[in-house]
């Protein structure tokens, strides 16, 4: 038993952080928000040149083969940043959808790309009206001479104008569920802008009446659904590490905050409300990180860990935005302003939180584990 | 992170389940009666089993379980916390009797002996703590110093080769069935509080020691007042230094909060309200349908997993050398309120039926939820309450300043 990171992971953490500090300051995030390009490629391009991108993919594709684990090293790292680029769905989603799917020629063609850092993918998995799960997909798509013909509607499609790809599923007549991977630049695609609280970028993705070759089909049938709980299960924990880098960062600053802030002539943190606030956060954390190490820990092994991804995301998305909140109450009325970075982490907390499933999701998923 | 046990940590959780398995009569899951674990000693309903219990403490005796972290030399197996917590998991999971995370003796002042006792202290004491023949109570609470143990009043003065003791404690829990106590008393009144105190060791028969019983909240006789009125102690119960009490009163209660813990009992607690929900039905439907049950079973699920992941964390730093402030206290508050919120789903869930004592054949799993609902109020209570630990979180393991 070592509940630590291991040595590799320590210095690929430290090297995260440090990069990030130094590229990816608030200022960055705010100057994103406003910018018209989708995410800010100087960023995105220094992230490749780090060999981030390849991270968790294997080393036939371009990639350092690390693991889950590895993966959620750096996505901690990224979440105390809020970093404003698509790679949780580049490298993350579509990553891991493309390297547990048997579409060999798809595989020579588009990891070594996401690797490299020259192709930003995103995923459409929700339709209107469902929020998780794979029981009510309506997206349609139509077997023809060589291919498919998809038609449907997308949303909360993050990064989507920046997306040269997108993980889908529809419905194939008589297979069941099927996932492609769709070009962005396919005749029959449009996308909507959905504003969301994180700054996500997020759009509604239309799909009407879309080629797609079967080359680029992923999966097909019980293969389709088992790729995408695999996706499911390696995203939640990949949340998880998001939340926890930003809520560790959240409880970091609150304390320095009630150490520095003097009211009633003492620091605030010498109150005791004050410091079971922060007790309390410190609690929260350091249980969200051993249940989001034993999920990741679990995936990496191969092992069953359908329950404790479910525990860590669940319990996760529940004190994060907690968390979150305790921290304004700390900072008080700056934390309200727009100029102050809490509010950076309680968008990026909420929005984590309903990613591939919202605590009610996984709780339930929990109870069909518990044998209920 | 890794959390797979190490092959020899494996192979001790194995045989120690199998010996658990076979030396516990088979029905002796049902009898313990403490939610959702054994504190110290379970009340026990017949003679029969106290001479089971007895038996089975011999056994795990004779195996060198109930010191396995002491080192050899001292009758210990020289095993790690890991293993010290593996021990106390499946312990208290069988709901067997006497392990050491029941044991005051052997959990607290055999490890506070062997760190702060003289070699002499230790001849004299651990063989006997080591081989389960001495019981103990933690003389600390008295009337006015609760949380602020830095105000104990009872004063000790020395006189000759003896102290003699004057004062009350209070709380005792199961003094009037104890051998000794460790004590803290107040040695030097003339010093600032925390500065003047020092541990004892005192024998439940010297003269001038007087109990009066305290009935807790179920009625169980688990409390006591203890008067000491001139009791006189040999100077050679005094350990780690006279006025050095404070100094080492924070490892004692580091030992507390980390070897009372008996994780394991929550799994089986857990386990049993589970198997009641999925073969009872509640209004003409199956009781694990019921999406408000579902949520609320998940979500104790995951809290009892968090109190594992805890107490692992809290053991490995302990083999590391490393000083787990904030983790055995994030373990004391993250248990104890699981204690009481377990509780208070498992009422929930159970509706009126919840409320039944044991004297009713409608009582739902041996009438635990109702006993759990009362008892589990002690839990954040005792050893440091959940707001102490929360100043030790804060200011200790935060930095945050004490004013």
């Amino acid at each position: 038993m070592n509940l630590d990171f291991n040595t590799e992971q320590k210095i690929l953490s430290a090297s995260a952080k440090d990069f990030l500090t130094k590229n990816c300051a608030s200022h960055v995030v705010r100057e994103a928000r406003e910018s018209a390009e989708v995410y800010p490629a100087a960023l995105w391009k220094s992230m490749a040149d780090m060999g981030w991108m390849g991270i968790a993919i294997s080393e036939r594709y371009g990639g350092t083969e690390g693991s889950v684990q590895d993966l959620t090293v750096l996505i901690e790292a990224m979440g105390a940043a809020c970093v404003p680029v698509p790679f949780f769905t580049t490298v993350v989603v579509c990553g891991t959808a493309l390297q547990l799917s048997s579409a060999d020629k798809l595989k020579e063609k588009l990891l070594p790309a996401i690797a490299a850092g020259e192709l930003v993918s995103s995923y459409a998995l929700i339709e209107p009206g469902n929020t998780y799960g794979l029981n009510n997909i309506q997206t349609t798509a139509a077997a023809v001479e060589g291919g498919y013909t998809l038609s449907g509607t997308k949303l909360f499609v993050e990064y989507a104008q920046g997306a040269d790809y997108f993980l889908t599923v529809a419905n194939v007549e008589g297979a069941g569920l099927a996932v492609f991977m769709v070009d962005a630049k396919s005749s029959g695609i449009s996308l909507k802008s959905m504003p969301t609280l994180d700054y996500s970028k997020q759009c509604e993705l239309i799909l009407d009446h879309v080629s797609v070759s079967n080359d680029y089909l992923l999966a097909i049938g019980d293969e389709a659904q088992s790729l995408l709980n695999a996706v499911e299960q390696v995203s939640a924990v990949a949340k998880c590490a998001e939340i926890l880098g930003a809520i560790q960062l959240v409880l970091d600053i609150s304390v320095t905050y009630a150490k520095d802030r003097t009211q009633f002539n003492q620091p605030i943190g010498g109150f005791q409300s004050i410091q079971h606030h922060c007790a309390n956060m410190a609690v929260d954390v350091d249980s969200s990180r051993y249940l989001t190490g034993m999920a990741a820990w679990k995936v990496s092994q191969g092992l069953t860990a359908t329950k404790e991804v479910s525990m860590a995301k669940s319990f996760a998305s529940k004190v994060g935005v907690r968390i979150c909140k305790l921290g304004h109450q700390i900072h008080g009325a700056i934390s309200f302003c727009d100029e102050h970075d809490m509010h950076l982490f309680l968008r990026k907390s909420q929005a984590a939180s309903m990613a591939f499933g919202d605590p009610e999701y996984h709780a339930e998923k929990v109870a069909q584990e518990l044998g209920l | 992170m890794d959390f797979k046990f190490n092959a020899k940590e494996q192979a001790f959780y194995e045989e120690l389940d199998e010996f658990l398995t076979s030396e516990l009569p088979a029905d002796w899951g049902n009898k313990p009666v403490r939610w959702p674990h054994d504190y110290a000693e379970s009340p026990m309903k017949s003679e029969e089993d106290y001479e089971v219990a007895k038996s089975f403490i011999k056994k795990v005796v004779d195996k060198g379980w109930f010191t396995i972290s002491w080192p050899k030399e001292y009758g210990g197996q020289g095993y790690t916390n890991i293993e010290q917590a593996i021990y106390d998991e499946r312990m208290s999971y069988h709901r067997a009797p006497g392990g050491s995370s029941g044991s005051i003796a052997a959990g607290i002042v055999g490890p506070m002996l062997l760190r702060i006792g003289t070699l002499e202290q230790q001849k004299q004491w651990i063989p006997k703590i080591a081989n389960a023949e001495m019981t103990m109570w933690l003389g600390y609470s008295e009337p006015n110093a609760g949380s602020d143990l830095g105000a104990v009043r009872t004063s000790a003065v020395e006189d000759g080769d003896h102290y003699v003791l004057n004062g009350q404690k209070c709380w005792s829990s199961g003094a009037h069935k104890a051998d000794y106590s460790w004590m803290i008393v107040r040695t030097d009144p003339e010093a600032r509080k925390h500065q003047g105190v020092s541990f004892f060791i005192v024998d439940n028969k010297a003269p001038g020691i007087t109990m009066k019983p305290v009935y807790n909240i179920l009625g169980d006789h688990s409390f006591n007042e203890v008067f000491m009125d001139d009791v006189r102690i040999p100077k050679e119960n005094l350990i780690g230094g006279k006025n050095k009490g404070f100094y080492h009163l924070m490892k004692a209660l580091d030992f507390e909060r980390i070897t009372l813990v008996g994780i394991g009992g929550f799994k089986r607690m857990f386990e049993e309200l589970l198997d009641y929900v999925k073969s009872h039905d509640r209004n003409g439907e199956p009781m694990a349908k019921i999406p408000s049950v579902r949520a609320k079973l998940a979500e104790i699920a995951t809290k009892i997993e968090v109190g594992y992941l805890l107490l692992w964390r809290t053991a490995e730093m302990l083999d590391r050398d490393q000083d787990p402030n904030v983790e055995s206290s994030a373990l004391k508050v993250v248990s104890t309120e699981l204690a009481r919120d377990m509780a208070e789903v498992a009422m929930e869930i159970l509706g009126p039926y919840g409320q039944l004592t044991e004297e009713s054949e409608w009582s739902p799993i041996r009438a635990m939820v109702s006993r759990g609902f009362l008892e589990s109020i002690s839990a954040t209570i005792g050893a440091g309450t959940s707001e102490i630990q929360r100043n030790i979180i804060a200011q200790r393991g935060l930095g945050l300043p004490r004013v």
